[in-house]
């Protein structure tokens, strides 16, 4: 893959909201029960706008970004060649229905092993009034191979 | 809600049922719809052992237990893992992932929680912490 990718500037993603059945679905599918993720009265009543997005629903933004850094003329990236080395997220608060998105990707570190390279994607998440949400860290290993 | 916690104790151990349903509904939720975690034959034509769960979604059930611990996101500070084993889920038989949460550390009202995933007995995932408010 293409070492310039560091550093470069990517521009944020078009802007994703987060709907109230979203969140239910994507809660589902990751086993959160609890009403905050579920229930409109209970998040209401735990202080939230809406129902509450499970911690990693931040994924779904992150991806989007992770797509124009693949989808970059010269990235050199072939989508069938990475594997998901790591995941972090850094949390200022969490994500709930009716925010609206949008994430914007720095590439912060890529080293080259053997054919492989390491790439670490920080894809900083912000709301409607630019204010940090969350930040999404991903470690994908490139294979050079085939 | 304040909690009281002192390192080495256990604050929650689960076990998650995961079927090939599991994997299409997790596909649906987030939209990654890499076919590795659905179809046997394009795992099998690039080596895989089997269909895998999404790394995602192992991370995503993992952190669960923690948040009915604490009772609300908000108290999740940060959240990191790493894809250290393949998830393999057996058409028939599904898999069984399970969870064990221990704190590892105490500093200034934050808790780091260690989760310990295992499927057959083996990790599948590698320094999976979280840092939790517990003040």
């Amino acid at each position: 893959m293409n070492p310039e990718l560091q550093g470069r500037a990517f521009a944020p993603t078009a802007p994703y909201l987060v709907g109230r059945e979203k969140v239910r679905e994507f809660s589902r599918a990751v086993f959160a029960a609890n009403p905050i993720n579920n229930d409109v009265d209970a998040a209401r009543a735990a202080g939230y706008r809406d129902v509450v997005a499970p911690p990693t629903f931040a994924i779904v933004l992150q991806q989007f970004t992770l797509d124009q850094l693949v989808n970059e003329p010269d990235s050199g990236i072939d989508m069938t060649h990475i594997v998901h080395g790591e995941q972090r997220f850094a949390y200022t608060r969490p994500i709930v229905a009716g925010d609206e998105l949008t994430a914007t990707l720095a590439v912060t570190s890529i080293k080259t092993l053997g054919g492989n390279a390491m790439v670490t994607a920080e894809s900083a998440i912000a709301d409607s009034e630019g204010k940090h949400v969350v930040t999404a860290t991903s470690v994908l290993v490139v294979r050079g191979d085939a | 809600m304040s909690v009281t916690v002192n390192v080495g104790d256990v604050i929650a151990e689960q076990s998650f049922e995961l079927s090939r349903d599991t994997l299409v509904r997790y596909a649906g939720a987030s939209g990654d719809f890499n076919s590795i975690h659905y179809r046997d034959d394009v795992a099998a034509s690039v080596g895989l052992p089997g269909v895998l769960a999404h790394g995602m979604l192992t991370m995503g059930i993992a952190i669960q237990p923690v948040v009915d611990w604490i009772g609300d996101s908000a108290k999740v500070l940060e959240y990191g893992v790493r894809f250290t084993r393949p998830v393999v889920v057996d058409p028939v038989l599904g898999q069984t992932i399970t969870v064990v949460a221990k704190v590892g550390a105490v500093d200034d009202g934050v808790a780091r929680i260690d989760l310990t995933v295992t499927v057959n007995g083996e990790t599948v995932l590698g320094k999976a912490q979280a840092r939790v408010a517990v003040l």
